[in-house]
């Protein structure tokens, strides 16, 4: 516990690498979705030509 | 060699190329990563004066070495692209833009966060550090705001592109503004004449941090240059010979 209270900083040190981790995992997430998103709008886009030709 | 070159940046060979090669740079930048925040938060000795609280160097100092690293990628495959009119560059200079956004972001908040008990303020505007690092998050808003803007790719492309040249001066006040000027923030530690000014407890995480980082963004970045080829190229053959093809994605 009394590393984890990091010497009355805590808050301060935690609150970084918690928000460090929430924006990586956010940049993943997005770049996912975004993919997914282009990937199926094409998709989509092929099979309404009809046989994709 | 050139051959190389003409074949890494043709859109095919580079979508397939960096849905293999992303995994490579997400691995060992999380396992870097793992160790850095471990020893970081654990192991590294505390500091004699900042206490524990100087254990935010290592998300803050990688967070603001990319912010500069992906904006000199977006300025010069913008630059690269509009010489040598290779789309893949532009595509490279686009997907860069968000990333570098969020790193400044980071960069700006946990730098904040730091600053509040060391110099007993969230904020300083006086700071030359502090306010370049913040012109910078605005470029990159300005740079994806222009993007957006224009509807034309070619020409988003292009306009896109100066912008981001013209940008690099900024880049050049952030990262030397603590040696021209007075400034609150901390001068170099790692690229300090006669090496790094760290205890290597404190240090050798750190350096596995930034590593981590960088192929945690070098991963990312290959997959959002991916998605921007992908939608770039929609309407080309090969695209649609992937999407009907079984393999699929």
């Amino acid at each position: 516990m009394e590393k984890l209270a990091m010497g009355n900083y805590g808050i301060y040190v935690w609150s970084c690498f918690g928000l460090t981790l929430a924006v990586v995992i956010f940049s993943d997430w997005r770049a996912r979705l975004r993919h997914k998103r282009v990937y199926r709008d094409i998709e989509v886009r092929i099979k309404a030509l009809g046989d994709g030709r | 060699m050139w051959k190389f070159f003409h074949q890494l940046a043709s859109p095919p060979h580079f979508y397939r190329l960096a849905a293999s090669l992303s995994p490579w740079f997400a691995v060992p930048g999380l396992a870097l990563i793992a160790y850095g925040v471990y020893a970081g938060l654990f192991l590294a000795p505390m500091d004699y004066q900042q206490g524990d609280a100087f254990r935010i160097i290592y998300v803050h100092v990688p967070s603001a070495y990319l912010s500069m690293m992906a904006y000199m990628i977006m300025a010069i495959s913008g630059g690269i692209g509009l010489i040598w009119r290779i789309k893949l560059s532009h595509a490279v200079a686009a997907a860069a833009a968000p990333l570098g956004a969020a790193f400044t972001f980071l960069a700006l908040v946990t730098g904040s966060i730091w600053g509040r008990p060391m110099w007993g303020t969230w904020w300083e505007w006086g700071d030359p550090r502090l306010t370049s690092e913040l012109i910078l998050l605005f470029l990159y808003f300005g740079y994806m705001a222009l993007r957006g803007a224009i509807d034309d790719t070619a020409k988003a492309d292009k306009a896109s592109a100066v912008l981001a040249l013209v940008g690099i001066v900024n880049v050049v006040i952030v990262h030397f503004s603590v040696e021209w000027w007075s400034s609150l923030h901390q001068g170099q530690t790692l690229m300090k004449e006669g090496g790094p000014a760290m205890d290597p407890g404190m240090l050798y995480p750190l350096l596995a941090m930034i590593l981590g980082f960088t192929f945690l963004f070098g991963s990312l970045l290959l997959r959002r240059v991916r998605t921007e080829v992908l939608f770039r190229e929609r309407r080309t053959r090969w695209v649609r010979e992937m999407i009907l093809s079984p393999e699929g994605k």
